[in-house]
Order: C-alpha cells, then structure tokens, then sequence
C-alpha cells in the first residue's frame, strides 16, 4: 500500500508538471489566498507589536493626568483649560494611596548648544520621580538631588541621542551646555531607552528640575502633566477615582460640571488598542480567506475537468484491477499536492510581500510560525475538500464505461 | 483436463436500459470453458458477444443467471472484490490498445503489477521480462505515440500477461491492424497458450484469427448458436 502511496504521489507530480501553466492557473487562487492571509496577519502583529513597544515605553502602570476633557471631546475651541500648580502635585502626593512616584511635568523644546555643537531636542521639567515611574536610570553622574529639585537649580540630565550629537565619546558629566537662555551643568547622562518604534525618540530630551524649568524657560508656574505610577497592589481604578475627586475638589468643579482634566491610563489605552489592532486583523484575515475558499473552488474546476479528460485511463486502470478507493486516492492526492504547492507558493509571496511592506509601514516583520503553518494546513485543506468531490466522481465511474469513453 | 471448468455460465441474461426502451443483449447463455482452453468468439455485431466478455471479465454483471468463475459465484461479488478478482486473475487486451497516454511502454506494464503492491525493483524487473517476451525490450521507454499499432498491441499483450493471469480476455485484439502484425499478435497469444497455460478467450471476426483457437464459440441474436472443438494439432496447420 505504501509503494502505491509513493507512486501516486510521483503520478500527481508528474501530472502537475505535464499541465503546468494550467496547474499555475489553477492554485493561483490559493497562492493569492493564503499569500494575502499571512501577510496581513504578520503585518497586522507587527502594528500590534509596535503599538505596544510605543505604549510600554511609556512605562507600566502609569497615569498621565492632563487639563482638558480628553481625547476627542472638548478639543475644539472654546477657552484654555487650566493648567496644574505645583501645589496639585504635592496634594496628589500626600493625600492619595497607593501611589509609587508622582512626578510634575513642564514640556518644552529648543536648541541645546555646546562649544560648536548643537541640537535641537526637547526639554523636560520634572523630577527624580518621573525616571523612577519610567524606570529609567543613569549611565554616567548622577540624578537630581533633592536640593537641586528644591531650588531648582540649573543642572540637567541629557539623553543619549542628546549625548552623542553633543558630546561623541567625551564624558559630559560637569560639562556645560546651553539650552535656550539657560545655561546649565550637566549632572548625569541618562541610559539609552532603545530605539523606540516611529518618529518618537525617547532618547533625544534634556530633563531639568521642574521649577528651573518654569522660572527660566516656560516663565510660569503652571505644570502641564502630572505623571504618578501606580503600586502594583493597589486596584487603578480605585486609585484613579480618589484622584479624580481630589482633583475636582481643588479645582472647585460643582457636581454638575464635567471634569476639566482627564486621566490617561497607559494601561487601558494599551489593551484598547491592542484590541484593535487585533481586530482589524482578523477581519482583514477573513476577506483574504474568501479568496481561499474561491482558490478551492478553482481547484475543483479543475479537478472535474480532470476527471473528464482522462476518464479512459480510469477506465483502464479500474479494468487492471484497481479498486475505487485506489482511483480516489489518486485524485484526491492530486487535488491536496496542488493545492499544498499553491499553499507553498503563497507562502513565499507572502514573505516577499511582508519584507516589502514593513518598512514602508514602519512596523516591525515579525516571522510568525502557526500563521504560515495554519495557511498551509488550511492550503492542504481546501485540496481535499475540493479534490473529494471530482475524485469520487472518479472512482464511481463505471470501468465499461469508461473505457468506451473518447 | 480437469472435470469442473474453470468459467461456467448458467442461463446468463443481460438487459440494457427498462420498459420499453429495454434491450435484451444476452438471452439466457450457458457457455463451459475448460482451463488451457483457446477460444474464439465470434458472431455478427450486436450478437452479444462482448456483452459476455464484458461480464466474463467481472466488469459488468449478469441481469440473471450464475457465473462461476474458479468455483467462486461473480454474480454475488461486489464492485470491490470484482476488482480483486481482475487484478488477480484476469488479463485484458481490448481493440484500441487502451494505453495510458504519455506514459512509457515499461510503465504501461508496471501498471497492475503497481496496483498488487509490489515494490518498485520487482515491478521494473518483471515489467521488463513480459515486455522482453513480446520482443519489444529496446521500446521499454517509448510512449504508445511513439510506437506502431502491432507495438502498442504487444505493449498491452505485455501488460496483460504481466501478472501471470488464469485467463486473457481479448476483445477484438487485431481488429485495428494488418494481416501481417495480426497474425503476429495471434502467434503470441498462441505461444502464451502453449507455453504458460493461460485460457484465451477471444472476440474476432475475421475466420483467420479464430483459426488459432480450440474452440469457437458462434453468438446469433443474444444467444450461443454453435460450439465447436478442434483437435489439438490442428489448428496451427493455417
């Protein structure tokens, strides 16, 4: 039985060249198929991928607190929300449970020059707590102190793209640079976070305390963002809620105003969009695995042409004494190696495609195994599936018959 | 010669299509063929004679009647264990060659020897034996295109014989070809007779053929009209 599997799959080969453009044509519909499955699948991992690295760069567990209503709502017009005091920041820290670090944050950017150097980067005014909530440390120096925060000295932090583009290999601790009008003494060079995916370069800032920031560079005392990081054992939710009250009670809001600022959970927005990336996916999945199930259809066009073509040489080889489920097998096998040939084919378009398109997309191409072994299963499949039906319709054929047939 | 007969058949009917538009092909046939036995029938078109080769060779089955086949009652087989029974017994040779297109001399032969499982070495070697026996060794690798109509009714002689049968059934074997290339075909069809001990039966119209033969079995109208038997020696007189 087994020299006759081994022969058969010979006879299927040698049947697939024979009609090759037409065998070409045939799975071409499969090819396409399982080419356009696995690419959207790996591309659409690689976006998943890519979002996460984003959001988890951001660090875990963290709040973003910001003035205004938040995403989509409230953006357009309308007056300036407030900004966060100092104040808010020391409230937040002494009255709310369970959070590790609190950290103000003042944004800003401009030009950071040394001797001939310079470089335009961002600048951050915060504080020690903000590179605790990131877990972020310091390759060289040392971070603030807690006078320097206190006083809010001119001293600053620099990131490693700020680093190289000013310094190359020369050790900046206790150097100076020049960042808009200020001019301060670098105490610290902060380690390298990695390339982060997109344009976003978390290694190209400079962080000064918060209150150097305010005095010198944004010349107010308002804080734009507050970041807090959450202790793991406590429920965010929780901790969320009594933020939110306090919040609202500092900023007087009565109970029928909506709240004037909006807490951005890195975490939430993680699983959201992970959510939808997956999604998407998947759906684009399903429209490409329609054209699988056309491919199929394809195959047992072609399978039932086949059949009739060569409907003598079943006559013949029923007569030598071949039994029905011989001829099925023979048919089905050449429906299934089709198709599994397509499915190969489909493979390779798909890892060209996906190799092609990364880049252009700015995802990452992520090799995934069970998509393309899935693909192929489901190739494979489809060819026997498609092939059983003009296969049967081979082996039932009546040997007289047949042999008659011209 | 031993006293059962190796195909015995006993008011064998066949009828095509029903109701009115039903044709009676075969009108109650008792035919014995000894084994060793060479056959010819013969008989006008549509007398019904390849209707009884086709049941002979377990390719279609009898309306009525018994066929006994070995001791074995075809009529109760099914589709599955007629197969068997071809593929263990039987050898067919048909008018039109009835080769597998685009395939080579040698793998026509291996063909049923494929389908009994044999293993590759085996069926190339004995493959190449049968085809040796119709003298069509150097032809091993040709495709029937590529080959004459006597060659590709050797090449299916060879496969016929391939799997050393009880019986060769041959349907107008020399129907297609020349005197010449005829009388070649019967003369091989003889020696396999003589020599191996293979029964023939054989469908022919032409009174030269069936010359070769023992026994001509005459169908008239669905029915056997005459049996006659010849001495041994007398038929390679022609």
């Amino acid at each position: 039985m087994s020299s006759v599997l081994i022969t058969t799959f010979a006879l299927a080969l040698r049947e697939i060249r024979r009609h090759l453009m037409r065998s070409f044509l045939t799975v071409l519909g499969i090819v396409i198929g399982v080419g356009s499955v696995v690419t959207m699948v790996t591309l659409g991992n690689g976006t998943t991928a890519a979002v996460q690295a984003q959001i988890s760069s951001l660090g875990a567990n963290i709040l973003q607190i910001r003035p205004g209503q938040g995403f989509g709502r409230g953006g357009g017009g309308g007056a300036q929300p407030r900004p966060f005091e100092a104040d808010d920041v020391e409230a937040l820290r002494q009255q709310v449970a369970g959070l590790v670090s609190v950290a103000p944050l003042v944004q800003s950017s401009g030009l950071a020059v040394r001797n001939a150097a310079n470089w335009s980067t961002t600048i951050y005014g915060t504080n020690n707590d903000y590179l605790k909530a990131q877990s972020w440390s310091v390759a060289e120096g040392r971070t603030f102190t807690a006078a320097e925060e206190q006083a809010g000295k001119t001293v600053c932090l620099i990131g490693s793209t700020v680093r190289r583009n000013l310094f190359r290999d020369e050790s900046p601790v206790g150097e100076a640079i020049r960042l808009r009008d200020l001019s301060c003494e670098v105490v610290g060079a902060l380690a390298a976070r990695g390339s982060s995916m997109g344009p976003m370069d978390q290694d190209d800032v400079v962080i000064v305390p918060v209150r150097a920031a305010q005095r010198r560079i944004t010349g107010n005392q308002s804080v734009s963002t507050i970041m807090v990081s959450v202790n793991p054992a406590y429920d965010s939710a929780t901790v969320q809620a009594s933020i939110k009250s306090l919040l609202r009670e500092r900023r007087r809001l009565q109970p029928s105003e909506a709240d004037d600022f909006n807490i951005f959970d890195t975490q939430q927005i993680s699983e959201t969009l992970q959510s939808t990336t997956q999604m998407l996916t998947g759906l684009l999945g399903a429209v490409a695995a329609v054209s699988l199930l056309v491919g199929g259809i394809g195959i047992m066009n072609i399978m039932l042409v086949s059949v009739t073509e060569r409907t003598r040489e079943i006559g013949i080889r029923l007569a030598i004494g071949a039994l029905g489920r011989e001829v099925l097998l023979q048919f089905l096998v050449e429906a299934v190696v089709l198709a599994s040939l397509g499915g190969l084919l489909g493979l390779t378009l798909a890892l060209g495609a996906s190799l092609l398109l990364a880049p252009m997309l700015q995802v990452p191409y992520i090799f995934d195994p069970t998509i393309n072994m899935v693909a192929f299963a489901f190739s494979a499949l489809i060819g026997v599936l498609f092939g059983y039906f003009p296969a049967r319709r081979a082996a039932r054929l009546n040997p007289m018959d047949a042999l008659r047939h011209e | 010669m031993s006293a059962e007969p190796l195909i015995s058949l006993r008011g064998v009917t066949k009828t095509f299509g029903s109701g009115e538009a039903a044709f009676q092909a075969l009108k109650g046939i008792d035919l014995d063929v000894q084994t060793g036995d060479f056959v010819a029938v013969m008989g006008p078109s549509g007398s019904g004679k390849s209707t009884m080769m086709n049941i002979l060779g377990c390719l279609d089955t009898p309306t009525s009647g018994e066929y006994v086949f070995k001791g074995v009652h075809v009529e109760q087989l099914d589709r599955d264990q007629r197969a068997l029974l071809r593929r263990r017994y039987l050898g067919f040779v048909f008018q039109g060659y009835n080769l597998l297109a685009r395939t080579s001399a040698l793998e026509n032969v291996e063909l049923p020897l494929l389908y009994r499982g044999e293993p590759k070495r085996t069926r190339r070697d004995v493959a190449m034996d049968a085809l040796r026996t119709v003298g069509l060794e150097d032809w091993a690798h040709h495709t029937p295109a590529e080959l004459s109509g006597g060659q590709q009714q050797r090449v299916a002689i060879a496969r016929a014989i391939v799997t050393q049968p009880d019986v060769l059934l041959a349907d107008e074997p020399t129907g297609n070809l020349d005197t010449e290339r005829s009388l070649e075909i019967m003369r091989l069809l003889e020696r396999f007779n003589d020599e191996s001990g293979i029964t023939i039966l054989m469908v022919t119209h032409e009174p030269d053929m069936a010359a070769f033969a023992r026994t001509t079995v005459k169908f008239r109208d669905g029915l056997v009209e005459a049996v006659e038997t010849r001495p041994a020696r007398d038929r390679t007189a022609s």
